[in-house]
């Protein structure tokens, strides 16, 4: 097993410098280089004056030793310095790193028992009234992005129009103290989404082991139905959902951008924006690494979990 | 709670009529006016082939239909309480404490996320409330009853750890632990190896002794009914059509679907060129299409316009018979000693020249042990060890073997989906053990063919039938036009006795004979030299399975084909093969002509496996020899002899060389071949394992 | 001239939508009445969910269509009078209504929510066509051949997939980046993978009936080539074939994105399907491996990936709908669905008006591709 980890830390390390590679080479660019060298001086200067300054702040390296060197920088803790915060790139991804942490903390908390808890009771008797109606609202959730569900929620909590002023619409105040006030909007609305899908595989999950034999085999032991849902049928219902869950993560991530700028939330994802719409190179090569970085390792996680909740697979 | 005592019949089923409605076709009737009765201890057997209702039988005595299925007629009684009338809690208080049931897949039956210990345990748990571990004893004695080893560590594991043998031993465990009146199995050995079949089946008539209980055996195995029923009824699209006591029915049968089953089946006074086997006509009807009267009326060789055809027919008592009703009009009319219009028996083929050779054949698989999968520890499987024999033209050589014999692997690198590790296949002259398919030419590939086990996998379920034999012949070169090949491809259809107008048709409008068909059509169109049948009527029904194999039998005396049969059912090949060769975990135990190896001396295993085929023929007297445990995983082979963990004549070999040094092969008289290590003197002390009383 | 009350409002629009309601009725009425020969489509309309689906799908498509005779106002027509006004506020010369209100810029909103639906009707499904054919002619072979083609492949799809989208679109659909020639050498390669993949298609199944081979493989390169030459390289000599750089440089960056999990579901079913005996049977007749996976796995898949291209094309309309929300390639004046809404937001909690519409519109295609999806599946296992 031991084997196995390292054989995936090192893929992981490779995939993180192929695609981090790939950033610095798109950031790189003949016309982005241009445009960088007149953003930080005069929007105004000539072609000679871009080449010399390129050349004197060193962009005129070859592209891979420039690359390796920002990697061993970048290995011993000196992430660059941000042209758009003017702070050390380390620094900002840290602070930032942090709030999101809350929200997804909070988003996590509040989606996936709700999510679970929908899909079983919508699978174990499917088809039900129940199932129909626990199904469509899924359906409908899969289909509300969060630049959606955003506009729609701000709309009848935190505006004029309905009047149910329960909560802001900014959560700007929400770096400095959580409230339920500035913090509910943006959770809602990135819950909503992802628990439509999670909801929707753990439903399919759940029907499919109603109707496996060994429920049957329950049923006709004389267990109840309470008895066969949560002794016989949720351990193993519930493998599947669980791997989905983790590879979730990457479109959370992408939740999470457009929840940060609509809700004017200052935390990684607005950071990431900020550093890509404002070609501040060094930020969005540090924001990318983590990114990519939370994204790899959740699906080890997956894959180690899946091993271990699957008896089939974990006892040999 | 206490079970009440009832002095009558355990089971009463009266005019049982079951029905499953569904949205798209509305009321489908699966059982029609189905009576019988269990007495107390019986064991009654339910025989019919797939579509006549008995399983749903089962499923209405457990009054578990699924949301679909109901009851519309009859009742179910149950020590003379009515079933239908209960309350869903009642029944659950019924269900595992007074009535049980067993069913065909036992790693499917099992949970694969809790631990047996748990599940047996919740059996007294809910119904008698003992505490955990007054239920954890129980457990132990049960397995113990079961004849399981080491039951502690069973209670603690898995089931994907333990055997096919062991988990339905499980399973039978669990359905006794609350010591049930009434036992339903349905199909309970279907899924397993042979030897591992008997061991099941001698198990559930010991466990019916010693525990009193009255059981209901559903099966599509006659063989199997005989040795464990006392009264069978044979049931056809919905109905019963036959019920008695076994030796009534067999011997005495009053019924023409009943008939024609038992002469459907190759019993050992079959012949394959004298006295072939006799297939039912037609096909079974569908649900909705019944006939109006009798429902086997359209296939039966009695039938009798105005008689047969006009009204329901009742179930009707056989005077002098104790107790044997027929479901038939004209039981009394029939003549039922008089032999079967002869077809008109084949002369015995000449067998020709060596077509194919396979000479010390090995074959090896690297597999990780490991479960990420790709690192860790690699294994070797030794799949095919040291294979050699030969197969002549118009000649039928079976190979027989259970679950990791390598019979599979062997048809594979036969037919270039592997390449041999060592060893030489020869096809005529040429080597082909080397030759992936993609490396061998068009007429070598349409030299070596094979027909599939599965017939519902077998033909690729989005394109028409005629298109997948034309393609087949396109690849074979067969034909310069695309004409010629249409041409071609529906004389081929003429050859498997199907109607020109099913080239276009696509595979789900066919039912699995007819698949099965196209199957051997598409494996003779480049008129093969040899072909290799995997196993290719078990997933058939017992009557269809009789035509599938004439039409291999006449096909091949055709066309003098070299026919590889491979099969786990002896029966089966006592009837059709020329030569046997007796594969165990990737070893040649015993080759020779049928006679040789249906008579003693016998390789152990061989022995073993003849004692284990159930045979539908009362009139035979079986040497009983249950194997121990179950069939070593070929990852981790025994050392020496294969089959040394289960032999019972391990102890007559010196020195134990059983378990260091693997046998060579021994040749006794006329190419008969046996690798074992025993003395020529205890294979002339063995007796026959099956013989007939005289008539 | 007043303000309109909420039922005229209702009322005057589902008026102009006629066009929609015709090319409804019509094709529902064709479609039931030969339902028994449309195979799975037809099939679709014995079930509920997935007739919602269809009927909301359509809806768009229609009004994709139609635009020009459904919107009242052109998309960029702006009005200083009706800045951000109220839903049904008559227009200071009296000649009719804004019947959604105005935006910031004086703008229809009802309008531009129709015009809104054709960036995404055009780019949407075309985008998932193509990344099911990338996602296919690599899918395919990494699941059925295995071994270090399958490791390399999946690699690269797990480094697309682990890539966050945000940035990447961030680094694609920039102006800047079509001064390089990066988008034309991604748009060359990608145009060319259909291409390729009919090609491989009858070569391997007609190889022993030369004439019916040549037909088929000249008409493909005929086509193929012509619009090839046109969409990537904007070198049609008649001028048929065209795509704004803007548009590809979209077009290239979403199916880039959606191509490996499309790859991902592809390699699965492969990986069961081959297991089945009629591939064994392909294998022992001789078939060469690219036949056996285009004509005997791929015809067995198509239930699953029918049902996953719908959803797909819900997926891509969602992500354009991001592109537009965060002003990635399109023009500040487009109305664009995503655009709208993000302009729309900046004043939410006081004029609503603006941005709901387009929300609530992307939200009912994206609902209807998922019910059809959902319909379609159920029928599908009915067979």
């Amino acid at each position: 097993m031991t084997l196995f980890i390292i054989k995936r830390v090192g893929v992981m390390a490779l995939s993180v410098m192929c695609l981090t590679f790939v950033v610095f080479s798109l950031t790189n660019l003949e016309p982005n280089l241009r445009k960088l060298a007149k953003e930080q001086n005069n929007l105004r200067m000539t072609d000679a004056q871009v080449e010399s300054w390129l050349e004197r702040e060193g962009y005129r390296e070859p592209l891979v030793a420039r690359y390796g060197e920002w990697l061993a920088n970048f290995a011993v803790g000196d992430w660059g310095h941000s042209t758009r915060f003017r702070e050390p790139v380390l620094d900002i991804v840290s602070k930032r790193l942090g709030y999101t942490g809350k929200l997804m903390f909070w988003v996590m908390v509040v989606m996936v028992p709700l999510a679970l808890i929908i899909g079983v009771l919508a699978g174990m008797r499917e088809g039900s009234v129940t199932d129909r109606s626990l199904s469509t609202f899924s359906i409908t959730t899969t289909a509300t992005p969060e630049y959606v569900s955003g506009v729609i929620f701000t709309v009848i909590f935190a505006s004029s129009a309905v009047g149910l002023k329960w909560m802001k619409g900014s959560a700007t105040s929400a770096t400095d103290g959580i409230t339920f006030e500035n913090f509910a909007l943006p959770v809602m609305t990135m819950a909503l989404y992802g628990m439509g899908y999670i909801a929707r595989m753990t439903r399919a999950s759940m029907a499919e082991v109603m109707t496996a034999q060994y429920i049957r085999t329950a049923r006709l032991k004389g267990v109840s139905f309470s008895g066969i849902v949560l002794r016989h049928a949720l351990r193993n219902a519930l493998i599947a959902p669980f791997t989905v869950i983790m590879l979730q993560f990457p479109w959370l991530l992408t939740g999470v951008v457009i929840v940060e700028s609509l809700f004017n939330y200052k935390g990684f994802g607005w950071t990431l924006v900020e550093a890509a719409s404002n070609n501040d190179i060094e930020l969005a090569l540090g924001c990318s690494v983590v990114a990519v970085a939370v994204v790899l390792i959740t699906q080890l996680i997956s894959d180690i979990g899946y091993v271990f909740l699957n008896p089939r697979i974990r006892v040999q | 709670m206490a079970k009440w005592d009832y002095d009558g019949p355990i089971l009463e089923i009266d005019n049982l009529s079951i029905s499953f409605f569904t949205q798209a076709a509305g009321e489908i009737p699966a059982v029609m006016d189905f009576s019988c009765s269990v007495a107390k201890g019986e064991a009654m057997g339910l025989v019919g082939e797939s579509g006549c209702g008995k399983s749903t039988v089962a499923l209405g005595i457990m009054q578990d239909l699924g949301v679909n299925g109901r009851i519309v007629g009859g009742s179910v009684k149950y020590k003379g309480r009515d079933l239908g009338a209960m309350s869903q809690a009642e029944l659950r208080q019924l269900r595992g404490s007074e009535i049980a049931m067993i069913y065909q897949e036992p790693m499917a039956s099992l949970n694969p996320a809790m631990r047996i210990g748990r599940q047996l345990t919740e059996v007294p748990m809910i119904h008698e409330g003992v505490s955990e571990s007054e239920a954890t004893t129980r457990a132990l004695k049960m397995l113990d009853a079961v004849r399981l080893p080491d039951p502690k560590r069973i209670l603690q594991a898995y089931p994907h750890q333990i055997s096919g043998g062991q988990q339905q031993r499980i399973v039978i465990a669990m359905a006794l632990l609350s010591n049930p009146d009434l036992l339903l199995l349905d199909e309970p050995t279907t899924a397993l190896d042979v030897t591992v079949e008997a061991g099941i089946v001698e198990l559930v008539k010991d466990l019916g002794r010693e525990f009193g209980m009255s059981m209901v055996f559903i099966s599509h195995n006659l063989g199997l009914i005989l040795e464990t029923c006392d009264r069978i009824t044979v049931m056809y699209s919905g109905e019963a059509v036959e019920t008695g006591s076994v030796h009534d029915v067999f011997d005495r049968m009053r019924h023409p679907y009943t008939q024609g089953l038992f002469r459907s089946i190759p019993l050992p006074g079959t012949d394959k060129n004298s006295r072939p086997l006799m297939t039912i006509p037609g096909q079974l009807p569908l649900p909705h299409e019944r006939p109006t009267g009798c429902n086997f009326g359209p296939r039966c060789s009695y039938f009798s316009d105005g008689v047969c055809n006009t009204n329901e027919v009742a179930m009707q008592p056989i005077e002098g018979h104790g107790a044997h009703l027929s479901r038939c009009n004209r039981f009394g009319e029939i003549d039922w000693d008089a032999r079967p219009e002869a077809k008109t028996g084949n002369d015995k083929v000449s067998v020709g020249n060596t077509v194919l050779k396979v000479d010390n054949l090995k074959k090896y698989y690297t597999v990780s042990a490991s479960a990420f999968g790709g690192t860790g520890e690699m294994r070797t499987v030794k799949a095919n060890e040291t294979i050699s024999f030969e197969a002549r033209e118009a000649e039928t050589v079976a190979i027989v073997g259970e679950s990791g014999c390598g019979k599979s692997t062997l048809a594979k690198v036969l037919l270039g989906l592997e390449t041999a590790t060592e060893g030489d296949v020869l096809l005529g002259d040429e080597a082909i053990g080397n030759l992936p398919v993609q490396a061998r030419t068009p007429s070598t590939v349409a030299a070596v063919q094979m027909v599939f086990q599965n017939p519902f996998d077998t033909l690729n379920p989005s394109h028409t039938v005629g298109n997948q034999i034309i393609r087949t012949l396109e690849k074979f070169d067969i034909g310069d036009t695309q004409a010629e090949r249409e041409e071609q491809m529906l004389s081929l259809l003429d050859l498997v006795k199907l109607p020109r107008a099913f080239a276009t048709r696509i595979p789900r409008q066919l039912s699995g004979g007819q698949k099965q068909r196209i199957g051997v059509a598409r494996a003779f169109a480049g008129r093969p030299k040899v072909v290799v049948a995997d196993e290719p009527v078990s997933a058939l029904d017992v009557s269809v399975q009789a035509a599938v194999t004439e039409l291999l039998m006449d096909i091949q005396r055709e066309s003098r084909t070299t026919m590889l049969f491979i099969s786990h059912d002896l029966s089966v090949v006592r009837y059709i093969a020329d030569r046997v060769v007796v594969m165990y975990l990737g070893h040649i135990v015993e080759q020779g002509t049928t006679d040789e190896i249906f008579a003693p001396p016998y390789h152990p295993y061989t022995e073993a496996l003849l004692s284990a085929i159930p045979i539908a023929d009362t009139s035979v007297k079986k040497k009983r020899i249950v194997l121990d445990g179950d069939i070593p995983s070929a990852v981790n082979p025994p050392p020496g002899c294969p089959f040394q963990t289960r032999c019972r004549f391990k102890s007559q070999v010196a020195n134990g060389k059983c378990e260091r040094e693997v046998p060579s092969v021994k040749t006794l008289a006329g190419g008969h071949q046996i690798k074992c290590h025993l003395d020529q003197s205890v294979f002339d002390e063995m007796e026959p394992v099956i013989s007939f009383e005289s008539a | 001239m007043e303000q309109l009350g909420w039922g005229s409002i209702t009322l005057q629009i589902l008026g102009h939508f006629w066009p929609v309601w015709a090319a409804l009725i019509a094709v529902f009425a064709v479609s039931w009445v030969n339902k028994q020969r449309l195979g799975l489509y037809g099939k679709l309309f014995d079930n509920w969910v997935g007739l919602i689906g269809l009927w909301l799908v359509l809806f768009w498509v229609f009004t994709a269509l139609f635009a020009h005779w459904i919107a009242p106002f052109e998309s960029l027509d702006q009005m200083a009078a009706m800045k951000n006004k109220k839903p049904g506020w008559p227009l200071p010369d009296g000649t009719g209504h804004y019947l959604l209100g105005g935006d910031r810029l004086g703008r229809d909103v009802f309008s531009r929510m129709v015009y809104g639906s054709r960036t995404v009707m055009s780019i949407a499904p075309a985008a998932t066509l193509f990344a099911f054919m990338v996602g296919v002619t690599l899918g395919l072979p990494a699941g059925y051949l295995g071994g270090r083609f399958d490791t390399a492949l999946s690699f690269v799809a797990n480094l697309v997939l682990a890539f966050p989208v945000i940035l990447l679109f961030y680094l694609l659909v920039t102006p800047e980046i079509r001064e390089t020639i990066i988008p034309t050498a991604l748009a060359g390669i990608l145009f060319l993978i259909p291409i390729v993949f009919f090609i491989v298609l009858f070569f391997s199944r007609f190889e022993q009936q030369p004439q019916k081979l040549w037909i088929y493989l000249s008409v493909t390169l005929v086509l193929g080539l012509w619009a090839y030459s046109g969409l990537a390289f904007n070198a049609d000599p008649l001028g048929v074939f065209y795509m704004d750089p803007n548009l590809l440089n979209i077009f290239v960056s979403v199916v880039f994105v959606n191509s490996p999990t499309v790859f991902r579901i592809v390699r699965g079913l492969t990986m069961d399907i081959q297991t089945r005996d009629y591939v064994a049977a392909a294998q022992t007749r001789g078939e060469r491996p690219w036949y056996i996976m285009l004509w005997e796995i791929l015809p067995n898949a198509r239930g699953p990936l029918l049902v996953d291209f719908c959803l797909r094309i819900g997926y891509t309309t969602i992500l354009l709908g991001t592109l537009g929300f965060f002003g990635l390639g399109v023009s500040p004046e487009s109305p664009d669905w995503g655009l709208t809404i993000n302009e729309g937001r900046k004043l939410l909690s006081i004029y609503p008006h603006p941005a709901l519409p387009p929300a609530i519109a992307l939200m009912s295609l994206v609902l209807g591709l998922n019910l059809l999806a959902d319909g379609l599946r159920e029928q599908s296992l009915k067979d």
